[in-house]
């Protein structure tokens, strides 16, 4: 029981440490240009395949770096002659203009690497066990994954904080306009941030990359629990990303390894409701129903907690 | 893959009616894109391969076989759009095999067309996909399946493992659909009868073709203390379970439908399960047969894969005898020659598709995976390691009865 606690906590902190890597720059993104960036997913897929690619090349060390600048400066190239022409139209244009970017690289990324998997491998240099914890093994590349994650969250929360171009990026977060006022080029600011953004994203593709699967699908699978991470923290909270980021990690983990159902807790079924629809909510278990968790609790904040867990303002 | 989407894509620009008067078109639908598409893109090119060696000798009646593919993702609402799509183009046969949620579908779908379109119908060769119910309860006229359903290969392993005194402590793991429920439920019915001392530990079921990471069902199976494995998982969902047991050093035996399928071997040679992995299957590499070792080798010099699909290689040879018996290439008639015909299958002795629902009944062999003697000449995916033969089941003893009651047309 102890193992499972301890593994699965792990796992689950791991998972979640990897949607905060993305949850950060959407976050970032949505508070500065008010427009929730339906391709963030994407450029963490970016991530991976240019991640992929590199490493065939020259080696995984060398993309580990090369393959976030590629997407990021992608992304900063997205904002500056796209996002900022089509923002003359309004957030609708936006939007939309995001949604169809998420489809045209799914597209493009099938044509040019196929739709099934590419076999992207753990590094030579990191496929072996870190270390036994009763009698089970826990990958070195996994401890690897969670350090770079880590490492990149503190830095994050250094930049913002204490240095004066973290102060800037706070001051346009709120007071876009008053910024500008003070002499600071605000769309570059934007362009910077969206850059940052997306090429966290996209580290967070290439780290995980030989862990999950790298395929054509990886945005699609990945996308739609961002927004709920994003959401549950509270729109353009970075705190309340890493906490929401933990909490679905750590959920998901948790619920898989839970066997419990109604009918565990009260007994089985009647036979007289043996052919019904009752006896099948009757005896799911909440490791079935895992997947579908963090929607309910996206469901459950809208409800209760519309500014998210740490966010300060509804919209 | 990208040739032949552009091929795909040029194909009706051809002209197809100066066409369809030379080839006969099978429509392969199955999954091209997402969780499925490494399965689904080796069926494909199985299938191409099969076609070219009907080719080489005529073709059927005289005519071209042409694979025309069809990417359903894996989805039943998808697939009816493309079997539409495929009819539209002139299709008159398709088949199917990944997913008997999208087979259930197909074959509602076959036989409400056949019903409102009376002269041109639709035959589904079903060639994978096993969930029983199709050729039972559902069973349709328009169907035949080679693969043999999923209660006949429980049975199988079952008996198997009744004599396996080793299994104390078992766990299911199989996809949340259909055909996993019906592998987790034969399983428990037939294993309560024949070795009732055996403790199910853990009976899990996940979302198919979903999960990237495995590594928390397995810290599950790990604390549950099994010794021993069911699961029908098949394509990425166990390549990827056998990878996160890998990592966790997970050391049990493995009871398997699909090991053999995509990344599944190379994911038993890292976890080291050397023949703790067993499969049962109408077929495998090694069993000595002359002329499937022939084809094998010719399929691996010409693919970097290996044969997955013997089923697949009997489903065509037999639509070509079927045609040649009924000198048509009108499905209702090669529909009506198919039944109750009795067939040489590729691993050798006979197999007999069943009138009354359908089913093809053929010799089904348990194997486990693991390193070689000079008996068995093939490894899988450059592993080393191949299948060796555990058991043979004779045609006989898997005649499960069915429910089916089969409506034919008049």
């Amino acid at each position: 029981m102890l193992e499972l606690l301890v593994i699965s906590t792990l796992n689950g902190v791991l998972f979640g440490m990897l949607l905060f890597l993305m949850a950060s720059g959407l976050t970032v993104i949505f508070s500065m240009l008010g427009v929730l960036n339906f391709a963030h997913a994407s450029f963490y897929m970016l991530g991976a395949f240019f991640g992929f690619q590199i490493s065939r090349w020259i080696g995984f060390w060398p993309a580990l770096f090369i393959a976030p600048l590629l997407a990021g400066a992608l992304g900063a190239a997205v904002e500056r002659f796209g996002l900022r022409r089509v923002h003359r139209n309004g957030h609708v244009a936006e939007l939309l203009f995001t949604f169809g970017l998420a489809f045209a690289i799914e597209e493009i990324v099938q044509i040019i690497w196929g739709k099934s998997p590419v076999d992207f491998r753990v590094p030579a240099s990191l496929d072996f066990p870190a270390f036994r914890l009763f009698s089970t093994n826990y990958p070195a590349y996994k401890m690897f994954m969670l350090l770079v994650s880590i490492a990149i969250f503190v830095g994050l929360l250094v930049v913002l904080k204490k240095s004066r171009v973290g102060l800037i990026v706070q001051a346009a977060l709120t007071h876009p306009h008053m910024v500008g006022h003070l002499g600071h080029n605000v769309g570059r600011i934007f362009m910077l941030v969206f850059g940052v953004g997306t090429a966290l994203a996209a580290i967070a593709g290439v780290i995980a990359g030989p862990a999950l699967v790298t395929q054509s699908n990886m945005a699609a699978l990945l996308g739609p629990i961002l927004f709920v991470v994003v959401v549950v923290g509270g729109l353009g909270s970075l705190p309340g990303a890493f906490v929401a980021s933990l909490l679905i990690g750590l959920v998901q983990t948790f619920a898989v390894s839970m066997n419990g159902s109604l009918a565990g807790a009260f007994g089985p079924l009647s036979p007289d409701y043996a052919q019904t629809w009752l006896s099948d909510i009757w005896g799911v278990t909440i490791a079935q129903i895992a997947p579908i968790m963090p929607y309910v609790l996206l469901v459950l904040i809208l409800i209760f907690r519309p500014m998210g867990l740490l966010g300060t303002r509804e919209t | 893959m990208r040739q032949w989407m552009i091929a795909a894509a040029l194909l009706p620009l051809l002209g197809g009616t100066a066409l369809a008067q030379e080839t006969v078109k099978i429509g392969y639908i199955d999954p091209l894109s997402g969780g499925g598409a490494s399965v689904g893109e080796v069926g494909f090119k199985t299938f191409q391969f099969l076609a070219e060696e009907l080719n080489a000798k005529g073709g059927i009646l005289g005519k071209k076989v042409e694979i025309v593919p069809f990417d359903n993702k894996t989805n039943p609402q998808e697939s009816l759009i493309q079997a539409q799509k495929a009819i539209d183009s002139g299709v008159r046969y398709i088949t199917q095999g990944n997913g008997s949620s999208v087979a259930g579908a197909l074959t509602d779908f076959v036989t409400k067309y056949n019903e409102r379109n009376p002269g041109k119908e639709i035959l589904y060769f079903n060639y994978a996909a096993v969930d029983p119910v199709l050729t039972n309860a559902k069973c349709s006229f328009w169907h035949f399946r080679w693969d043999a359903n999923s209660d006949i290969k429980m049975e199988a392993l079952t008996n198997y493992m009744k004599s396996a005194p080793d299994i104390k402590k078992l766990y299911l793991i199989n996809q949340d659909y259909s055909f996993g429920e019906s592998v987790r439920s034969a399983a428990k019915t037939m294993l309560k009868a024949k070795r009732p001392d055996i403790q199910i530990v853990g009976d899990e079921l996940h979302p198919l073709l979903k999960i990237t990471d495995f590594a928390p069902y397995v810290a599950k199976i790990k604390a549950s203390g099994a010794d021993s494995v069911i699961t029908g998982n098949w394509g990425q969902d166990f390549a990827l379970l056998l990878k996160a047991s890998a990592d966790a050093g997970l050391k049990v035996n493995w009871y398997t439908y699909y090991a053999g399928g995509t990344g599944g071997p190379t994911a038993i040679k890292q976890a080291n399960l050397n023949h703790q992995v067993y499969q049962i299957a109408e077929g495998i590499p090694n069993l000595g047969n002359a002329s499937a070792d022939a084809f094998e080798k010719a399929l691996r010099a010409k693919y970097d894969f290996s044969l997955f699909y013997p089923r697949a290689v009997n489903q065509m040879r037999m639509f070509a005898a079927a045609a040649e018996k009924a000198k048509s290439l009108d499905p209702a008639k090669v529909a009506a020659a198919l039944e109750g015909l009795q067939f040489d299958v590729f691993d050798g002795g006979k197999g007999t598709m069943r009138k009354d629902d359908h089913q093809f009944f053929q010799p089904m062999y348990i194997a486990s995976f693991g390193d070689r003697t000079e008996k068995e000449p093939f490894d899988e995916e450059k592993t080393g390691w191949g299948w060796r033969q555990a058991a043979k089941i004779e045609p006989e003893q898997t005649m499960l009865p069915t429910t089916c009651k089969m409506e034919r047309p008049n």
